[in-house]
């Protein structure tokens, strides 16, 4: 088996990529994780020797805009390479062949890669109907994501939907859509890496698959499995709107004099203070901006349930405290002013039986 | 509660000096964090000029934090004495449900709150209503206070950090970030509430109770009024 199984370099060298180009990407590669031009070697050497890791690509509930945001990623290069490392085994989006042809590759990688293949999910499986709102190939999504999951290496939980739910297990959650790592369960023994974002940044998700393509491990994940070197810090913590944070310059209104000069955008419910995720240092279209830049406060997209969060437009946002829907501030202030008021009364009516006990005396 | 018979007796030493100081630091360092929270949450007009004259947001944050170290040492200080303190100094930590002479008490201490009673029970330490109020507002207010609070701090002071090692597990028990500010900011309601009883109270019992209150935190003594 192992003198069939081709290495990456030599599967690039087929896609028509020329050495020059390779090598570039190597480079490439070595800064966009952070390394020093040294490691650009490794990076070659290892694609060149190690067998290539198959990628499987599969397609839950979901929008596709992890696929739009992926096929996008700034530098072509990259692009190019990681999609020809990839579109090569499964994608039903960009695959080229398709019907039991498609479905078949599956069946082939889970065997012939037994153990050694990287499961990329987008979107989620739904499981109320048995599982009926999301048909692939004549069976329900939920068992070809079971099945496929089995014999992976790692599970890739590309976008909100995979890591969290997103839209569609939004309340009431009709469909019942389920995370993928709640769907697989606690005994499910194989790593899965969380991306999130609706959709998440392309460089980020090409950082992270290049990075185990390439070193062969997965990244180093958080509490929450999300891969650290782009998880680790808020929007908030890198904000270039910071300094106004700090001095308590924020935009009041949409149409303000703080909003033509680009305060913060706090007083406005930006959720940049609770938001893990790479877009204030990343940026957006080839780092050509993030909705910060553009005047709208960050809505929280990679975050667990954001849109069952409340508004946002404020920061004080619905939260379900002893069974009651409201902000914090709502419910706060009703029972301070219940209890004030008791206490007043109480008090008015202390003096009153104070004053009736001296006069009974 | 642990009522003895107080008959004829004119004084009880109750508060030892650390509970005592402890206190009066608490109650200023609860005012700094709930003024200061209060901003945070809902910040002050926005400052004209350039950023770099002001540091309104960071000042505020930082009397925050600052109060934040005093009360949360503090109310491990508190804890430490429950233990080495005189039998006190342990009734705020815990309600002894299981004593029907405490549910006699708050029955009796209710009655005396609704006007159906002329006259209130003396007591030593904290009468049972007092203890309920203090232990689920205050006690498990500001444990909530204490653990959101430094599992915030943490998110800002960074993977790696102590408050975020030691705290940052809290942000996914709660579900995810919003819902610890959201929680925290809930907490300023609660400890709110808990000081305008607790407040309204003190002072009540100070003047209709057949007991001190007030000045029992400043000197440790409790005077009761009759000999009854
Ligand atoms: C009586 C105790 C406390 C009260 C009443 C209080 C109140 C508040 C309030 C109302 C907020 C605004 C919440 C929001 O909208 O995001 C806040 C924020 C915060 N508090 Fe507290 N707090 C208390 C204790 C603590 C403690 C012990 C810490 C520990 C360090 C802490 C750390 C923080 C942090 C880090 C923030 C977020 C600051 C930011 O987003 O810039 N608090 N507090
Ligand atoms: S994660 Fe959210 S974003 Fe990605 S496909 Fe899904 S709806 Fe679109
Ligand atoms: S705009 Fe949002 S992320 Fe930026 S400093 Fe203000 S609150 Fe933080």
């Amino acid at each position: 088996m192992s003198s069939q199984v081709e290495t990456f370099y030599e599967v690039m060298r087929r896609q028509g990529i020329t050495r020059r180009s390779f090598l570039k990407y190597c480079s490439l590669t070595a800064a966009a994780l952070g390394f020093g031009p040294a490691y650009a070697n490794k990076i070659a050497h290892a694609m060149e020797t190690k067998p290539r890791t198959p990628v499987i690509w599969l397609h839950g509930l979901e929008c596709t805009c992890c696929s739009e945001s992926f096929i996008r990623s700034a530098h072509p290069l990259a692009k190019d390479v990681v999609l020809s490392m990839i579109s090569l085994d499964y994608d039903d989006t960009i695959m080229a062949s398709a019907g039991h042809q498609a479905e078949a590759i599956l069946e082939e990688i889970k065997e012939k890669y037994k153990g050694n293949y990287i499961l990329a999910v987008e979107g989620n499986p739904p499981l109320n109907q048995d599982g009926m709102s999301c048909i692939i190939g004549g069976r329900p999504f939920s068992e070809q994501l079971k099945w496929m999951a089995e014999d992976a290496k790692a599970i890739i939980s590309w976008g909100s939907c995979a890591s969290w739910g997103c839209v569609q297990a939004a309340k009431p959650n009709p469909t019942q859509a389920t995370p993928v790592h709640k769907f697989l369960g606690g005994g499910y023994d194989k790593p899965i890496i969380k991306v999130p974002g609706c959709p998440p940044i392309a460089e980020v998700m090409t950082g992270v698959i290049t990075y185990m393509l390439t070193f062969d491990r997965i990244p180093e994940l958080d509490r929450q499995g999300r891969p650290k070197m782009f998880y680790s810090q808020r929007i908030h913590d890198k904000c270039y709107r910071r300094p106004h944070f700090d001095a308590g310059q924020f935009v009041e209104e949409w149409d303000d004099e703080g909003a033509r000069k680009g305060y913060c955008l706090y007083k406005v419910g930006c959720k940049g203070p609770t938001t893990y995720n790479a877009c204030s240092t990343v940026r957006w279209n080839e780092g050509t901006s993030f909705p910060i830049q553009a005047g709208h406060g960050c809505i929280g997209c990679s975050e667990d349930g954001f849109w069952d969060k409340g508004s946002f437009y404020s920061r004080d946002t619905d939260m379900n405290a002893f069974g009651i829907e409201a902000t914090a501030d709502d419910i706060g202030k009703t029972a301070v002013g219940i209890v004030g008021a008791a206490a007043v009364a109480h008090a008015a009516m202390s003096a009153v039986k104070a004053a009736q006990k001296k006069g009974d005396k | 509660m642990s009522d003895t018979n107080l008959t004829g007796v004119e004084k009880v030493y109750v508060y030892e000096a650390p509970v005592r100081l402890w206190h009066w630091i608490n109650m200023l360092a609860i005012i700094v964090l709930g003024v200061t929270g209060y901003f945070i949450g809902n910040p002050l007009p926005t400052m004209s000029g350039e950023a770099s004259d002001h540091y309104l947001m960071g000042t505020i944050r930082f009397l925050h934090f600052s109060a934040a170290y005093i009360f949360a040492i503090g109310f491990a200080g508190r804890i430490y004495w429950a233990f080495f303190g005189n039998h006190h100094a342990r009734e705020l930590f815990y309600v002894p449900i299981w004593r029907a002479s405490w549910w006699q008490g708050f029955i009796d201490e209710l009655k005396w709150y609704l006007f159906l009673k002329s006259e209130p029970a003396k007591h030593e330490g904290h009468n049972p209503m007092a203890q309920l109020a203090m232990f689920f507002m205050f006690v498990l207010g500001s444990i909530l206070m204490i653990f959101t609070g430094f599992a915030l701090y943490g998110e800002g002071t960074g993977p790696g950090s102590w408050a975020n090692s030691l705290f940052g597990w809290v942000i996914p028990v709660f579900g995810q970030s919003q819902d610890v500010h959201s929680w925290h900011r809930l907490g300023l309601w609660i400890i709110t509430v808990f000081v305008i009883a607790h407040v309204y109270v003190a002072i009540r019992e100070d003047i209709m109770s057949r007991q001190s209150m007030v000045s029992t935190m400043i000197s440790g003594w409790r005077y009761f009024k009759d000999k009854r």
